[in-house]
């Protein structure tokens, strides 16, 4: 009788059609439609081991090794494998607390039971040495090499710069960098990132369900191997930017050194500085905020190329070299000073004593105030210059081929542009039209708006010495073999200035040395230098102390200039350290014991007030 | 009574070409599970791939037995194949070993037997002999009584095992009973109210009222406009709605608070990742990552690195859907479907109400499980551990299905004997 309910069959029959058809369309879309589940198998037994390669060396203009890498060692954790480890004996070793290592296991454990977190980075050699030999007492725990920067001499922290780990900013716009990876973040070290870093490979390794090691995928198919980074040749004279240091101890301000045949830099000194061991690895945190939180020494401030000065007096060459070629000045113009350049308000740009008249020569070598008051005035007034806006704009273009007012584009990130006011700075300051070369006379002895980096000074005197041209100053010379120079500082910058102009400035710049000028004092025997003293009124409290100068006469070899803050004339500070450093470049000893150990203990860090950035 | 030889002419070849493959594809799976380059052999009886390869044999020759045994044997002694089978289920209950939770099997010679799994095959006998029987007719309320009885007694005496799976397969025979004549609304109210106490716990308990007056709306419409009706529907509906508010009252604030969990747990509503939630999710993995030709023999990193659990037993679909992917799984659900509806034509054309029934709960019991243990696989399913017939690793559940399934054979081959 229940063949009545044969066709019930069909119902049954259906139903395992429909349960099968279901499982056929699940399978389809988890197995073909979704990648999501070829990620998370690929995640489950991929493990990616990034190979980190070396950073590039460092050398400097004779081969001397700057900066180089030392071994050091990030401790890992994989917490289901930490068992009976040896608690305290490990927080002893890494000088932590037991509440910091349960606190480290929790975190890495929220990460990952299975795979490896950081438990605590870079540990020196020497500490490694320590924790090796007790490794097996804390199972779970496991050393992964990285590389610390290190640095020969403790000098040029600032052009060096410092590596730290790429921040979720950087990581996002660059795919190269993951977490955990190093980038240069100021200095050559973040100018030069992408020679210097390398190229990181990548090992895959399969592991199982309890993360144990399992081989090669695929046989090492996509494995790819770390490429050391590529090796810098710095400009930089060690012993003369460790000299330079040396004398700029307990003083503010800056020395930067030029080959004016190349626009190498021989040497880049920011004083106060710091040691740039300070900012490497685990101490790197606590050191930066120390020296960031340093507000009367602002040790971290790269005076070089970020501080703008006005030049005072220094600033008379140039008008000398743009009164020449704008036609308002020759070697024979001759004012006669009676003290001071009257203002007409009963006020006066004060003037030292002096014979008078003088001539152009002897105005530099004397540094006559009155004299370059009016060598400006006549410039921006000049006919056919049809206004003094004119005029004025014609001194400015003349002024920023010189290399003023503008970066360089030097390899050191930070440089400042410093400040040759535009017309409209002063169009707005008084008025369209409604000033006149009187108004902005102080710019003429180098005052006022005027500001310019000790970087810049140091490329006027390298100018001057070259006579009419410069080339770009750069800190690299060669990338990854001595003799492969950086292409983008072999071009030559021409100034506007006719180069025929130029000898009256040198021979003027070379008596300010020699024949009783205000560099007098500072003279050395047997090397013809030229400099020019600058005495930069501000309002951080004493004037700047400024020196430019370059040697030999002939043939120059060395540009310098030198600001010490708040030291006085030019010629009490920064002309005795430019000439001590000339003299330690070309002689490669310094024979005047007295002024460099004078310059050395001079300590004027009280003489300013806090500088206000 | 014809000649002996005769039993080989009358086999049905589907069946067992079907059971061959799916055995000879299970043993493939589970030495790919647990495979070990640096374990060679394939003969080793100390790794499962090499047991299970003895299972298999040995259950050959079991299948090859019950061929080669009289027609009448199964019928005739059904009842107390059913009775020896409930007699070890209590005495597992107090001489079982207890592996992994649940007390349910036999250990003697390094063998472990577990009674329940045979225990669906004498259930099926038993329900078919009874079934067959001229006077029973079950639609009649006391036969239906016997026959329910018949199948809870085993699914209890597991149960009580903490077999859990395995006890809820015996609810497969309602196919059995559906096919006998039970009433449709009866078999209908069967797969509807557990279906309706799941959903009242997962869904807007208001949600649920709105749909259901919405199939009233239907049944409303459609069907004659009589007082009657509208009264019946009215109180269906009524009745459902006291139902989903007093599922939802019991579970809430009946229940201890551990039981609330496992309830939870069990319906999907809270997912455990460190338990039950992490083999699902490894087996979703496994499988989706296959992709559409897998990645291939021996080479599914899932099972190949323990990643999925149970991976050999319960699991053993992840293998399929890793190294075989899209291509093998289709393969495998296709070949199970195949042997699914080859055993209901086969039993439609039995002229034994034995056999036919006999037939109907064969495909019952490997329908559920191939039901549940892919759908579990696959995340449409909770987990409940049971093998999947002829492919997971283990003796007890390879030789019962065996057992279950060349009965059906026998049965079969011996329908020309009948007059």
């Amino acid at each position: 009788m229940e063949r009545v309910y044969a066709n019930r069959k069909f119902i049954v029959i259906g139903l395992f059609l429909v349960i099968g058809l279901a499982y056929v369309i699940r399978l389809f879309f988890i197995q073909i439609v979704a990648d999501k589940y070829v990620l998370s198998a690929n995640n489950n037994v991929l493990r990616y081991i990034t190979q980190y390669p070396a950073r590039g060396l460092v050398y400097d203009r004779y081969g001397k090794l700057l900066v180089y890498n030392e071994a050091a060692y990030d401790l890992m954790v994989i917490p289901k494998q930490v068992k009976n480890v040896d608690t305290a004996e490990l927080c002893r070793l890494l000088e932590i607390e037991k509440k910091d290592f349960v606190e480290r296991v929790e975190k890495a454990r929220n990460y990952s039971p299975y795979r490896p977190s950081i438990f605590e980075s870079q540990i020196t050699r020497e500490n490694y040495g320590y924790l090796e030999e007790k490794m097996f007492r804390f199972p779970g725990f496991f050393v992964q090499p990285r590389t610390l920067r290190k640095y020969t001499y403790p000098i040029a922290a600032h052009t060096f710069g410092y590596i730290g780990e790429a921040g979720p900013e950087v990581i996002e716009i660059n795919p190269y960098y993951k977490s955990g990876d190093y980038i240069g973040i100021s200095g050559v070290e973040k100018s030069y990132e992408e020679q210097l870093r390398g190229k990181k490979g990548m090992k895959i390794r399969v592991v199982d369900v309890l993360n144990r090691d399992k081989g090669s995928f695929q046989g090492g198919k996509y494995d790819t191997i770390a490429y050391t980074g590529t090796d810098l040749y710095s400009s930089l004279d060690a012993d003369l930017q460790a000299y330079g240091e040396q004398l700029m101890a307990g003083k503010k301000g800056s020395i930067v050194a030029i080959e004016p045949s190349t626009g190498e830099i021989l040497c880049i000194i920011t004083s106060p500085s710091y040691d740039p061991n300070l900012l490497v690895g685990r101490i790197r945190r606590t050191n930066y905020t120390k020296l960031l939180e340093d507000s009367i020494m602002v040790p971290l401030f790269n005076r070089a190329l970020m501080a703008s000065y006005p030049p005072g007096s220094t600033f008379k060459v140039v008008d000398a070299l743009v009164g020449q070629q704008v036609g308002v000045l020759t070697p024979e113009t001759r004012y006669f000073c009676p003290g001071g350049f009257p203002l007409g308000n009963g006020k006066k740009v004060a003037c030292h004593s002096h014979f008078s008249p003088l001539d152009l020569r002897q105005s530099i070598q004397h540094s006559c105030n009155t004299y370059y008051c009016r060598v400006f005035k006549s410039i921006i007034d000049k006919r056919p210059f049809t206004s003094t806006r004119a005029g004025y704009e014609i001194w400015r273009n003349l002024v920023m081929s010189l290399g003023f007012g503008h970066k360089f584009g030097i390899d050191i990130p930070g440089e400042l542009n410093g400040n040759i006011p535009s017309s409209n700075y002063y169009d707005r300051y008084h008025g369209k039209n409604r000033w006149t070369s009187m108004a902005i006379i102080s710019l003429g002895i180098g005052q006022g708006e005027i500001g310019i980096t000790p970087l810049q000074m140091a490329n006027l005197a390298a100018l001057i010495s070259n006579r009419g041209f410069y080339y770009t100053p750069h800190i690299i010379k060669a990338i990854g073999k001595k003799d492969n120079l950086n292409k983008e500082f072999l071009v030559k910058h021409v100034c506007g200035i006719d180069p025929q102009y130029f000898p009256i400035v040198v021979e003027a710049m070379h008596d300010v040395m020699e024949a009783g000028g205000t560099g007098f004092a500072s003279r050395v025997d047997g090397i013809e230098i030229c400099g020019k003293t600058g005495t930069a009124q501000n309002p951080h409290g004493k004037n700047h102390s400024i020196f430019i100068s370059f040697a030999p006469k002939d043939n120059p070899r060395i540009a310098v200039a030198v600001v010490v803050e708040n030291a006085g004339f030019g010629a009490t500070y920064a002309a005795p350290i430019a000439t001590l450093m000339i003299e330690k470049y070309i002689n490669r000893e310094v024979k005047r014991k007295d002024v460099e150990q004078s310059m050395i203990s001079g300590n004027l860090l009280n003489k300013g007030k806090v500088i206000d950035q | 009574m014809r000649e002996r030889h005769s039993v080989f002419e009358h086999i049905d070849w589907w069946l067992v070409i079907i059971f061959l493959l799916l055995v000879v594809m299970g043993w493939l799976n589970i030495y790919a599970a647990v495979y070990d380059e640096n374990h060679g052999s394939i003969v080793d009886m100390h790794v499962k791939y090499g047991k299970q390869m003895a299972w298999i044999l040995a259950g050959l020759f079991l299948g090859l037995i019950v061929l080669l045994i009289d027609g009448k044997f199964f019928s005739q002694f059904a009842y107390l194949i059913y009775i020896f089978c409930i007699l070890l289920l209590i005495a597992v209950i107090f001489t079982g070993k207890e592996i992994s939770g649940s007390k349910s099997w036999f250990q003697f010679a390094g063998i472990a037997l577990q009674p329940g799994e045979f225990a669906k095959m004498g259930t099926a006998l038993a329900l078919a002999k009874f079934l067959s029987k001229n006077e029973t007719d079950i639609r009649k309320r006391k036969e239906l009584f016997v026959a329910i009885c018949l199948i809870l007694f085993p699914s209890v005496l597991i149960f009580l095992e903490h077999d859990t799976g395995s006890a809820i397969v015996f609810f497969s025979f309602i196919f059995v009973l559906y096919r006998a004549g039970l009433s449709e609304k009866l078999v209908i109210g069967f797969v509807l109210v557990p279906l309706l106490a799941v959903l009242s716990l997962l869904i807007n308990k208001f949600i649920i009222l709105g749909f259901l007056f919405i199939i009233a709306l239907f049944f409303f419409l459609y069907s004659k406009r009589k007082i009657r009706n509208i009264i019946l529907i009215s109180l269906v509906y009524l009745g459902s709605a006291g139902f989903v508010f007093s599922v939802d009252y019991a579970v809430n604030h009946i229940l201890e608070p551990h039981q609330r969990v496992r309830v939870n747990v069990l319906i999907g509503k809270e997912i455990d990742l460190k338990g039950a939630g992490y083999n699902v999710n490894q087996s979703l993995i496994a499988i989706g990552s296959g992709g559409a030709w897998g990645k291939g023999f021996l080479k599914g990193t899932q099972t190949k690195y323990n990643f999925v659990p149970e991976q050999s037993t319960d699991f053993i679909f992840c293998t399929v859907g890793e190294e075989w992917g899209f291509a093998g799984s289709f393969v495998v659900v296709g070949l199970f479907i195949a042997l699914l509806i080859r055993i209901i034509l086969v039993a439609e054309r039995q002229r034994s109400r034995f056999s036919r029934f006999y037939g109907y709960g064969v495909a019952s019991i490997i329908f559920f499980h191939f039901m549940i243990n892919i759908g579990m696989t696959l995340s449409l399913i909770p987990v409940i551990g049971i093998p999947l017939p002829f492919f997971s690793y283990g003796g007890s559940s390879l030789w019962a299905f065996t057992l279950l399934l060349f009965i059906f054979i026998r049965q079969d081959s011996y329908r020309y004997e009948l007059l």
